[in-house]
């Protein structure tokens, strides 16, 4: 049973590290301030999720545990605020997204 | 007085949680803290439906977990976007109406739009969004979505 546990947390530790770097990898390819925060918001999401998954496994149940809910809590509510704070600071400062126009543009 | 009396409760809920030492001063000192905060928050006029949207709170059990489903879906596709050498984005600007009418509806409904990646909210107004796509098809997907009509049932509670 502890063993199960073990490669399940494991398993999600492995995941979120591997979102945390794509999502890293996605911030240094993106062309714009707003394509690299769609990339930051895989790290936030998959990437932070999953490792609060893994630590709640290697917690199991206690307090810890409730705890690290409440942290999960809080980056889903103060996560989006701050992006949507950071995308819209940057509208207003007048920074122009790339934008796709042209048919099968693919690379603006 | 009953929205006061539930924020109390679910603040003195909220500390127990995260003391885990239950002795009479330290479950004292709580309980006096929660009353402290609440009659705050009564003074600064917080405790409405706003401030404490707790009869949300069914229709939240229901309306999470298939965020949580979102999220998660379009987390691998922004990854596989990422990892595919040619890059293939389409950054589109798009701007729709939202169905929601409270404060606490349109707030979940831009935050479910930025939490989950390949979208981010820009500008929120009511009657209006203004949100950026990491693909055409995101843009498109965004407008009179699922997620819209999922927020709009979440509002009214159900």
């Amino acid at each position: 049973m502890t063993l199960l546990v073990d490669v399940l947390s494991w398993a999600c530790f492995v995941a979120g590290g591997f979102f945390c770097i794509v999502g890293a990898a996605g911030m240094l390819r993106m062309p714009d301030v707003y394509t690299r925060m769609h990339a930051a918001s895989v790290i936030e999401t998959l990437g932070a999720g999953l490792m609060l998954a893994g630590m709640m496994l290697q917690a199991g149940l206690t307090l810890v545990t409730v705890k690290l809910a409440v942290i999960a809590l809080l980056v889903m509510f103060a996560s989006p605020t701050a992006s949507h704070a950071l995308a819209r600071a940057a509208m207003v400062r007048g920074v122009e997204p790339l934008l796709d126009r042209g048919e099968g543009a693919s690379k603006p | 007085m009953l929205k006061s009396a539930s924020l109390a409760f679910f603040l003195f809920v909220f500390w127990l949680l995260m003391s885990g030492i239950y002795e009479p001063f330290l479950m004292g000192a709580g309980l006096g803290s929660s009353l402290f905060v609440v009659w705050i928050a009564r003074r600064m006029e917080l405790v409405d439906a706003e401030g404490h949207p707790a009869h949300l709170g069914p229709a939240a059990l229901t309306y999470w977990p298939w965020l949580v489903k979102e999220i998660v879906l379009s987390a691998l596709a922004v990854t596989r976007i990422i990892l595919d050498p040619k890059l293939p984005i389409s950054p589109t600007l798009v701007r729709f109406r939202p169905r929601q009418t409270t404060t606490v509806g349109l707030v979940t409904h831009a935050n479910s739009i930025t939490l989950t990646p390949g979208t981010i909210s820009l500008e929120v107004a009511p009657g209006e969004f203004l949100v950026h796509a990491l693909t055409r098809e995101g843009a498109q997907a965004v407008t009179d979505s699922e997620m819209d009509r999922r927020v709009e049932r979440f509002e009214a509670g159900r």
